[in-house]
């Protein structure tokens, strides 16, 4: 297959958009998290750059940019130069996998929106999600401060524990759809999303991608009330930011992953697709930053137990009652 | 059964967070809105005249004693007709704390506190107020009072013609 020119400069021009809505939207969610955080605690929050606040993102982006990037005279340079990037890219390349909308025709050509339809999408994002971690261990170890090395340390202990209970609670979304691919199980969607099938499935990947994107109640290896700033301590002026929106376009993709394995991915009624694709993702997103003002950390040794003795089993159990429910339908 | 309380109690917990999103904030946005202070509020001080116009101070350095950061400072001086004044009268307000205990030893009424409580200043050395800064026209809160109707014998009035006393008494007419 040649590619054309038109094709190159609509992939590029989708590239392009998506790459900027994504960084936009994380800037915004920052603000967004900031002042519903605020709203909780019956303040107003971020109100002074701009009407409503809405230049705060370029200020602190202004602020990020000026700071000193200051590296400790007893880090591993390079590797401690290249963690935050380690950490931001695989949470922005999950989402080359997420189809955003329905096929619209340019051109009299179907153009798929979403950046590549691979045939195993759910394995490329369990495979990233393991790899961001590797952003965050090596720079906690790279920092060489005590902190920075016990928050790179949770990090990877986090992993192992609600890791498990992901790629498990996905497992029957796969079995109801009969792919790995992420078109295919959207296209499962069309009519019922999955989560009126699995609702327990649903439940434990939500929690699992809280852990994932290590936000409160998970937020372990950070826990600034006892690591300072866990793994990015040491990190300073944009450094520090990369992690930041790292995090951010963490809880945007994973919540555009969780519309796509179970809130029917962007069908829905009226609106049109990709507008019902970034309502649900956001819906997602909005419960993430409700839940960080709502719950209190879990200690170490309770997220494991969460993990391997209660979410692993559940999934596992749910799995196997999938697969009974499946065969007596087939019957 | 601890799970299903757990649970309960998780949902109870988001539902209280959410009631507080929905409420409105309590916050005052400070240089567009203002709260108007209790008129007790304890801010910026001034020294009073009394109804007469005269300055109430009569220097007697009590409040300077009673501060505990020690900010007033001053020079007591004698009028010739014996009236006490300050002859200078400094408070650095850079360190005063607003406990109001000045105003409340004053014997004379003169040192009080006002809710005024604006007074940043760029230069630290601005927040010296001198007399002239402190002085005002008015009688602040009690504007019946003055000390030297009922105290200051001898000073500016006769024996005898304080608001609470009588004529002295001629002990040589009481003779039987
Ligand atoms: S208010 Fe308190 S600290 Fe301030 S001058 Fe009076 S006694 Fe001193
Ligand atoms: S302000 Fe009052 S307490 Fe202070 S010296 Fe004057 S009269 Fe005395």
């Amino acid at each position: 297959m040649t590619a054309s020119p038109l094709d190159i400069a609509l992939f590029a021009a989708k590239l392009g958009v998506v790459f900027f809505v994504i960084l936009t939207m994380a800037a915004y969610l920052v603000l967004a998290e900031r002042r519903i955080l605020a709203w909780i605690q019956d303040r107003k929050g971020p109100n002074r750059v701009g009407p409503f606040g809405m230049l705060q993102p370029l200020a602190d982006l202004i602020k990020l940019l000026t700071k000193e990037d200051f590296i400790p005279s007893a880090a591993d340079r390079w590797l401690f130069l290249l963690a935050p990037a380690m950490a931001a890219i695989p949470a922005i390349l999950t989402f080359a996998v997420i189809p955003f909308g329905a096929p619209i025709t340019i051109a009299g050509r179907q153009v798929p929106l979403l950046i590549a339809d691979l045939n195993v999408g759910v394995l490329f994002f369990l495979a990233l999600s393991s790899i961001a971690v590797y952003g965050m261990a090596i720079g906690g170890w790279a920092s060489n401060s005590k902190y920075s090395l016990l928050g790179g340390i949770r990090g990877l202990a986090q992993l192992i524990s609600y890791e498990l209970s992901m790629g498990l609670s996905l497992v029957p979304v796969i079995m109801l759809a009969h792919s790995f691919s992420l078109t295919a199980i959207v296209d499962a969607q069309s009519t019922v999303p999955f989560i009126v099938y699995q609702p327990v499935a649903f439940i434990i990947f939500l929690i699992s991608i809280t852990a994932e994107c290590k936000r409160i109640p998970f937020d372990i290896p950070e826990a600034e009330g006892e690591l300072v700033a866990g793994f990015h301590t040491e990190y300073s002026g944009m450094r520090f930011g990369l992690f930041f929106v790292g995090e951010y376009i963490n809880i945007i993709v994973l919540g555009g992953l969780a519309t796509t394995f179970f809130l029917g991915g962007w069908h829905g009624p009226f609106l049109p697709p990709v507008v019902w694709f970034t309502i649900k993702s956001l819906a997602v997103a909005f419960f993430f930053i409700w839940m960080r003002g709502t719950l209190p950390r879990l200690r170490y040794d309770q997220l494991m137990h969460l993990g391997w003795k209660v979410l692993t089993p559940l999934a596992l159990v749910n799995i196997l009652a999938t697969g009974w429910w499946l065969a007596l339908a087939a019957s | 059964m601890p799970l299903i309380s757990d649970i309960k109690a998780i949902i109870a917990g988001f539902g209280v967070t959410l009631h507080h999103m929905l409420r409105r904030p309590v916050t005052i946005q400070y240089p567009e809105e203002k709260r108007v202070p209790y008129p007790r509020f304890r801010a910026r001080i001034v020294l009073t005249r009394d109804p007469d116009g005269g300055e109430r101070c009569v220097a007697c350095y009590l409040c300077s004693a009673a501060c505990p950061v020690d900010c007033i400072s001053m020079q007591a001086a004698e009028r010739d007709d014996g009236r006490r004044y300050a002859a200078w009268f400094r408070i650095n307000f850079s360190r005063c704390i607003f406990c109001g205990l000045c105003a409340e030893a004053c014997p004379t009424l003169a040192i009080q506190m006002t809710p005024d409580y604006e007074i940043c200043k760029r230069d630290i050395m601005d927040l010296v107020y001198e007399k002239e800064d402190l002085l005002i026209d008015g009688c602040g809160k009690d504007n019946s009072y003055n000390f030297y109707h009922h105290a200051g014998i001898g000073v500016t009035q006769p024996r005898g013609a304080g608001l609470e006393e009588r004529l002295p008494v001629d002990v040589r007419s009481l003779l039987p």
